[in-house]
C-alpha cells in the first residue's frame, strides 16, 4: 500500500519580534492561519482538522494550551491533535498534518505550531535545577557549546566558519519580511568581534528568543487540483535516539544519518548536493550548518565546512542554505521546525519572493530537537511524485 | 483502510510511583509484556508513539527520557504527543494506514502525585480569564455535576449507582485503586466532599503508565487468534468555556461516536473521571442499557493520566481477545468537564460483521 | 526507606501575558469597576468576551457593558482550597450570568456554608480594593442581601483604556524523585564513592547508572565503583547570565569521563583559568569538606586538572 499524495497549498507566518505585545496567544496562532487560509483560498469552516505543535508548555506556562485555544483556532467540533517533539517539534506537526492526508482519513488538514517566549524565559525553563544532579546547565546554548567544540577539533575546521554562516544567514534575512532580526551590515568581522557566550558559541552565533507562528494547509490530490502552485510531498522522515548514551555520536548523531538516508530514498534522490535545490536547515547556532550539511549528506564528514566557506550554501550558490534567515535570524522555538518546513515549500511554490531561490524544483525542509537527538525532515517539490 | 487491530496490551497503576517522573522504570517491564504478548521483540516495532505531560512531572521535556525504555540503537521511527495513551494511539493508527509502517508500540505515563494533582491541571484552562483563580479540577466536575442535576438530567442516586457498580466490577480488576462495592445508599449516606460530589464520585489521585500495541493484517493475525480490529476511530474537541458550553452534553463524544459508529457494541469501557461523566457519555455515545459498561471498573477506580483514557481502550480490546466479546469500544476524554473525547470501536471481524 | 530518594522542587515563573484587543478591553474594564461582555454573531452576549467568534471565527469586535448583578447558573462547594484560589478559608466556585449576558462566567462566592448557596440565587460582583486590569479585580461574587435593592443599572460607554498586558504568577510545588538506580549512585556519594553500573546487555558502565541502558532498554546492574580521577571529553565556557542560575559566570561546564566509565558527564573545572581548559585535560575530583556530603553530586564541588600529561585523542574521540 503506497501513501496518497500530500501538498501544500497554504502557507502563513506571523511578523516574528522579541515581544508580541500586540496579539495574545491566540491572536498570534490566527495571524499566522488566516494568512494560509487565505493562500489556500480556504475559511476555517473548510478544515477537517488541526494540528498543533508547540514546544515545552513551561514556556507560555499553560499545561496543554490547545484546550483553551481549541475555539480562536476554529477546531472546536473538529479533531484537534498535539505534537510536541521538542525542538524537531515544528517538522514533526507537519509531517503529523501531512500523514492525516496520506494515510486517506482527511483531505484538508490545517496545521500550526507557535511559540510566545516572551511570556517567560527560555533559559529559565530550559534550566530548571534538577535535585541532586550539579546545576551546571546552562540553556539550549549551554548544551551545545561542547559538540560544536567537538565538531571543530573533529573537522579541523578554523574559527571563521560559525561567523561566516550567522553573516550570511542575518544577511539573507533582511529579504525576508517576516524575519525577526534584521541586522543590516552584519559581517564575519563583525561576528567575531562579539561577545562570547558559550564559548565557542559567540553572541552573533545564536538564534534570538521569538515570539511567532506558522501555520500551513495541507490537501489531498483532488483538492490540490484547484491549487495554481502546490507544494507535493515527497518525502517525510522522523528519527529518534536517546539523549545520552555511551559512545552516542553528539556530533553527527545516527538518527540524523538514518532519517537522511531513508529520506533520500523515499525523495528519489541519490546525490542530494545535485538534486536538491535548496535546504532549510534547522541552525539555531551557525556552527550547525556545516555539521548537518556533513550528516544529510551534503558534504562528505568533516568537510561540511569547506562547502559553507565556499559560499556554497549561500543564496547564489550551489545548494542554498535558509535563504529566509533560518533559524539564527528567528526563532520561536515550537514554529521553527514548521517554518523550516514551511520555507521549503515556498520555494518550489515560487512564493519566497525577495529570498526566492530562481527555478526551485525540490528542497528539504528540516528541524532537530532535544540534545540533537530527535530529527524531522521533508523534501517537497513543484511536480507531482511520480512514485 | 488497512485492516489494523489492537494485539498487545499492558498497565500499571498505583497510588505513588516510588520512582522517577520519567517513569522508565515502569516502562521497561511494561514493554517486556508487550514483547511476550506478541512474541516480537523491539526490532518489529515499526512506530513508537508516546504520550505524558510536562506540567504533570514538573519539568520540561519529561518524555525525552522515555525513549531510553524502548532502547534506540538503532534509531527508531518515534513521536510524542502532549495527549492521553489514547491519541498517540491515534497517530500510530494513521502510520499505520499511510502505509509507511506495519506495526506500532504507543505507550503513556505520569507520575501524578508528584504534584497536587487538581491544582496543577488549573493550568489546563484558559491562561487569562480561567488560571488566575486556580479553578481545580474536581471543582469544575462539580459544577458540571450540579448543572446536570438542576437540569433534570441525572440525579445523586444515579452517581451513587455507577459508582457502586464500579466498584463492585472492580474487584476483579487487580490493578484497581478502589474496590469493594457496598450499596447505593450505603454510598449516599457517605458525607458531601465538594457539593455535590462525594469522594466515591471522584477518580482517586493515580501514577501508572500503559502500552499498547497495534498491528495491522496478518502481522496482527500472527499475534492473535482474535485480534481486536479497529473498525472505527475518531475523536473531536468543544470550545473549553465553562460558560458557553452545555455542561450536561458533551458534544464532542458525539461526534466521535457517530463517526466510529458505535451500533452494536456490546461493551463499553468510558473514560468518566467522575461518575456524573458516565451519564453524560452514555448518552452521547448512544450506549443502551444493554451495553456492558466498564467492567474493569473504569477511572472511578483508578485515572493514571496520560494513560487512563488508552486503558480503556486495552480493556475494550481485552474482551475481543478473550472472546468474551464481539464488538467493543474504549473511550477516552482530556480537558475540563469532557471537552475533548475519543472514541474506538474494535470488533472481532476485520468489516465489523460482529454488529 | 524508600527505594527512591527525593526533594522539593517548585517550578515559578510570573509570566507575562500580552492580552491583545479584546481581552485587553475586557481587563481595562475591570480595572475601572465595569464588566465588558462580547456581542457575538448569533445574538449571544458573553463574559468573558472571547477573542474570536464561535460561528464566523472572526475577531469579535463588539463589546457591551453589563451590570455586576447576576444569577447562580451552576456552583460547587471546595472544602480544602488550593493554593491561588481567589479565598483561602472554604467557599464556592459558581457559574454566574450576569444580567444582560446569555452565558454565565466562572468565579468564587464567598460565603461560610454550602448551606448558603443555591441555583437561582442572586449576587453581585465584589470589586477588589486595588484595581489593575487583571481577573482577579473581581474579588469574587457575594450574595444579596435579603432585600437589598438591586439598584437599576444602566450600561455605560464602552470606551475603554485596554491593558496591554498582564502578570500571571504560575508557581507549581512537586517531589522530584531520582530513580532507584540513580538514588543508589546519589547514596554512595554520601559516602564518598563513585557507583556506576555495567549494561547486562552491552557491558558498557553507566555513570550515573540508568533505568535503562538507552542502547538496549535494560536496566544497568552491575555495580562498578570508578576512580575519581577522569578526561575532559569536550566543554564550554559559560559567560552569559540567566535566571535561576546557581553558579555565578564565567564557569566552565565540561563533560568529564571518569576512567573506569563509558560515558561522561558534566560537572564544573575550577583551580584553573577558563581560557586553559582543553579536550583531553586528565582531572580529578575536588570533594567538598565531608561534614557538607549529602546524597549529591554536588558533593564534589567541581574537577581540578591532575597535572598529568593530556589524554590522548583517540583514547576519548568516541566519546564526543
Amino acid at each position: 500500500m503506497t501513501k496518497q499524495p500530500a501538498a501544500v497549498i497554504g502557507i502563513g507566518q506571523t511578523h516574528h519580534r522579541a515581544k508580541r505585545e500586540d496579539v495574545s496567544m491566540a491572536g498570534l496562532c490566527r495571524e499566522a492561519i488566516d494568512r494560509a487560509l487565505e493562500d489556500a483560498g480556504m475559511t476555517l469552516d473548510d478544515i477537517d482538522a488541526i494540528v498543533v505543535g508547540k514546544a515545552p508548555d513551561l514556556f507560555e506556562g499553560v499545561m496543554m494550551p490547545e484546550l483553551f485555544l481549541a475555539e480562536s483556532l476554529g477546531a472546536a467540533g473538529k479533531p484537534l491533535l498535539r505534537v510536541h517533539t521538542a525542538g524537531s517539534v515544528g517538522g514533526s506537526t507537519s509531517i503529523v498534518a501531512a500523514s492525516l492526508v496520506q494515510s486517506g482519513v482527511h483531505r484538508k488538514v490545517l496545521t500550526v505550531a507557535y511559540e510566545k517566549q516572551s511570556e517567560s524565559n527560555a533559559m529559565w525553563a530550559l534550566s530548571v535545577p534538577v535535585p541532586f544532579s550539579m546545576p551546571v546547565h546552562a540553556g539550549a546554548g549551554g548544551y551545545f557549546a561542547p559538540h560544536v567544540r567537538s565538531y571543530i577539533r573533529r573537522s579541523g575546521a578554523p574559527e571563521h566558519i560559525g561567523a561566516i554562516v550567522a553573516a550570511k544567514d542575518r544577511t539573507n534575512a533582511l529579504k525576508n519580511p517576516y524575519a525577526h532580526l534584521r541586522n543590516p551590515d552584519t559581517t564575519v568581522e563583525s561576528v567575531l568581534a562579539s561577545q562570547v557566550l558559550w564559548d565557542p558559541i559567540r553572541y552573533d552565533e545564536t538564534c534570538p528568543s521569538s515570539d511567532g507562528a506558522c501555520a500551513m494547509v495541507i490537501v489531498d490530490e483532488a483538492t490540490a487540483a484547484s491549487s495554481p502552485n502546490p507544494a507535493w510531498v515527497h518525502g517525510t522522515v522522523m528519527r529518534s535516539e536517546a539523549t545520552s548514551a555511551a559512545e552516542r555520536d553528539q556530533v553527527n548523531p545516527q538518527a540524523s544519518r538514518d532519517a537522511a538516508a531513508y529520506l533520500w530514498k523515499q525523495a528519489g534522490i541519490t546525490d542530494p548536493r545535485r538534486e536538491i535545490d535548496a535546504a532549510e536547515i534547522y541552525v539555531p547556532f551557525s556552527w550547525f550548518e556545516p555539521m548537518w550539511l556533513e550528516s544529510l549528506g551534503f558534504a562528505e564528514s568533516g568537510e561540511g565546512w569547506k562547502l559553507t566557506e565556499s559560499g556554497a550554501t549561500a543564496m547564489d550558490g550551489e545548494i542554498p542554505v535558509n535563504s529566509s534567515g533560518g533559524v539564527l535570524s528567528s526563532n520561536p522555538i515550537g514554529a521553527s521546525g514548521m517554518l523550516r518546513f514551511a520555507e521549503a515549500a515556498l520555494q518550489v511554490r515560487g512564493l519566497a519572493g525577495e529570498h526566492q531561490i530562481d527555478g526551485a524544483r525540490r528542497t528539504l525542509g528540516h528541524a532537530y530537537g532535544g540534545g540533537s537527538q530527535f530529527f524531522a525532515m521533508w523534501v517537497v517539490g513543484s511536480d507531482k511524485p511520480s512514485h | 483502510m488497512r485492516d489494523v487491530a489492537v494485539v498487545g496490551f499492558a498497565q500499571r497503576q498505583m497510588e505513588e510511583f516510588d520512582g522517577s517522573p520519567t517513569c522508565v522504570e515502569l516502562l521497561v517491564p511494561l514493554f517486556a509484556e508487550c514483547y511476550e504478548q506478541t512474541g516480537w521483540t523491539r526490532q518489529d516495532i515499526g512506530f513508537w508513539c508516546s504520550g505524558s505531560s510536562d506540567y504533570l512531572a514538573g519539568r520540561s521535556f519529561s518524555f525525552v527520557q522515555a525513549v531510553d525504555a524502548i532502547g534506540v540503537m538503532p534509531p527508531v521511527n518515534e513521536s510524542h504527543v502532549e495527549m492521553d495513551l489514547a491519541w498517540a494511539m491515534y497517530e500510530a493508527w494513521v502510520k499505520i494506514q499511510t502505509g509507511e509502517v506495519d506495526t506500532a508500540l504507543v505507550y503513556a505515563f505520569g507520575k501524578s502525585s508528584a504534584g497536587q494533582l487538581r491544582r496543577t491541571l488549573a493550568l489546563q484552562l484558559d491562561p487569562y480569564t480561567m488560571t488566575p483563580l486556580w479553578p481545580d479540577t474536581v471543582s469544575l466536575a462539580g459544577l458540571q455535576a450540579r448543572a446536570g442535576i438542576d437540569a433534570g438530567a441525572w440525579d445523586e442516586r444515579a452517581m451513587a449507582e455507577v459508582a457502586q457498580r464500579s466498584l463492585t466490577d472492580a474487584e476483579d480488576n487487580e490493578h484497581a485503586l478502589r474496590r469493594g462495592g457496598s450499596s447505593v445508599e450505603e454510598l449516599l449516606a457517605r458525607p458531601m466532599y465538594a457539593d455535590p460530589l462525594r469522594k466515591h464520585d471522584c477518580a482517586p489521585v493515580t501514577d501508572g503508565a500503559a502500552a499498547i500495541v497495534l498491528a495491522a493484517g496478518d502481522r496482527a493475525r500472527e499475534v492473535r487468534e482474535r485480534p481486536a480490529w479497529i473498525t472505527g476511530i475518531a475523536h473531536s474537541i468543544d470550545p473549553m468555556s465553562m460558560g458557553t458550553r452545555d455542561l450536561t452534553r458533551a458534544p464532542s463524544a458525539q461526534r466521535a461516536a457517530v463517526a466510529a459508529g458505535t451500533a452494536g457494541v456490546e461493551v463499553a469501557e468510558l473514560h468518566a473521571p467522575f461518575s456524573h461523566q458516565e451519564l453524560v457519555l452514555r448518552r452521547e455515545l448512544g450506549l443502551g442499557d444493554d451495553v456492558r459498561v466498564n467492567p474493569s471498573g473504569g477511572a472511578l477506580v483508578g485515572n493514571p493520566l496520560f494513560s487512563a483514557g488508552g486503558i480503556r481502550v486495552g480493556e475494550a480490546a481485552r474482551r475481543i481477545w478473550d472472546g468474551t466479546a464481539s464488538r467493543t469500544l474504549g473511550h477516552a476524554t482530556s480537558g475540563p468537564a469532557l471537552q475533548q473525547n475519543l472514541v474506538c470501536v474494535m470488533d472481532a471481524s476485520t468489516n465489523g460483521g460482529s454488529r | 526507606m524508600s527505594r527512591t530518594l527525593s526533594a522539593p522542587v517548585t517550578v515559578a515563573f510570573d509570566y507575562t501575558r500580552s492580552t491583545g484587543p479584546v481581552l485587553g478591553r475586557f481587563f481595562g474594564g475591570l480595572r475601572d469597576g465595569r464588566l465588558l461582555a462580547a456581542t457575538l454573531s448569533d445574538g449571544s452576549v458573553v463574559l468573558p468576551p472571547p477573542e474570536y467568534d464561535p460561528v464566523t471565527h472572526r475577531p469579535v469586535t463588539d463589546l457591551v457593558e453589563v451590570s455586576p448583578v447576576g444569577t447562580v447558573t451552576s456552583w460547587t462547594w471546595v472544602p480544602e482550597p488550593v493554593d491561588g484560589q481567589p479565598f483561602d478559608q472554604p467557599f464556592a466556585f459558581v457559574l454566574v450570568r450576569f444580567d444582560g449576558t446569555t452565558a454565565p462566567m466562572l468565579h468564587a462566592l464567598d460565603v461560610a456554608s454550602p448551606d448558603e448557596v443555591r441555583t437561582g440565587m442572586r449576587v453581585r460582583v465584589r470589586w477588589a480594593q486595588e484595581r489593575t486590569g487583571h481577573l482577579t479585580d473581581i474579588a469574587g461574587v457575594e450574595p444579596l442581601a435579603p432585600g437589598e435593592a438591586e439598584g437599576a443599572f444602566s450600561p455605560g460607554d464602552t470606551e475603554v483604556d485596554p491593558v496591554t498586558g498582564i502578570v500571571t504568577p504560575v508557581s507549581v510545588d512537586y517531589v522530584y524523585a531520582a530513580s532507584p538506580e540513580e538514588s543508589s549512585f546519589y547514596r554512595a556519594l554520601a559516602d564518598g564513592r563513585i557507583v556506576g553500573q555495567r549494561c547486562p546487555e552491552c557491558g558498557k558502565v553507566y555513570v550515573p547508572p540508568r533505568s535503562a541502558c538507552p542502547a538496549d532498554g535494560t536496566p544497568t546492574a552491575e555495580e562498578v565503583e570508578l576512580s575519581d580521577t577522569g578526561t575532559v571529553t569536550t566543554f564550554c565556557v559559560v559567560n552569559v547570565p540567566f535566571l535561576g542560575q546557581k553558579i555565578t559566570p564565567p564557569y566552565v561546564s565540561a563533560y568529564v569521563l571518569l576512567d573506569g566509565a563509558d560515558i561522561a558527564f558534566l560537572h564544573l573545572i575550577l583551580d584553573i583559568p577558563a581560557e586553559e581548559v582543553r579536550m583531553g585535560m586528565r582531572v580529578k575530583a575536588v570533594w567538598k569538606p565531608r561534614e557538607e556530603w549529602g546524597t549529591t553530586i554536588e558533593n564534589i564541588s567541581h574537577f581540578a586538572p591532575t597535572g598529568e600529561p593530556d589524554a590522548d585523542y583517540d583514547t576519548y574521540k568516541h566519546h564526543l
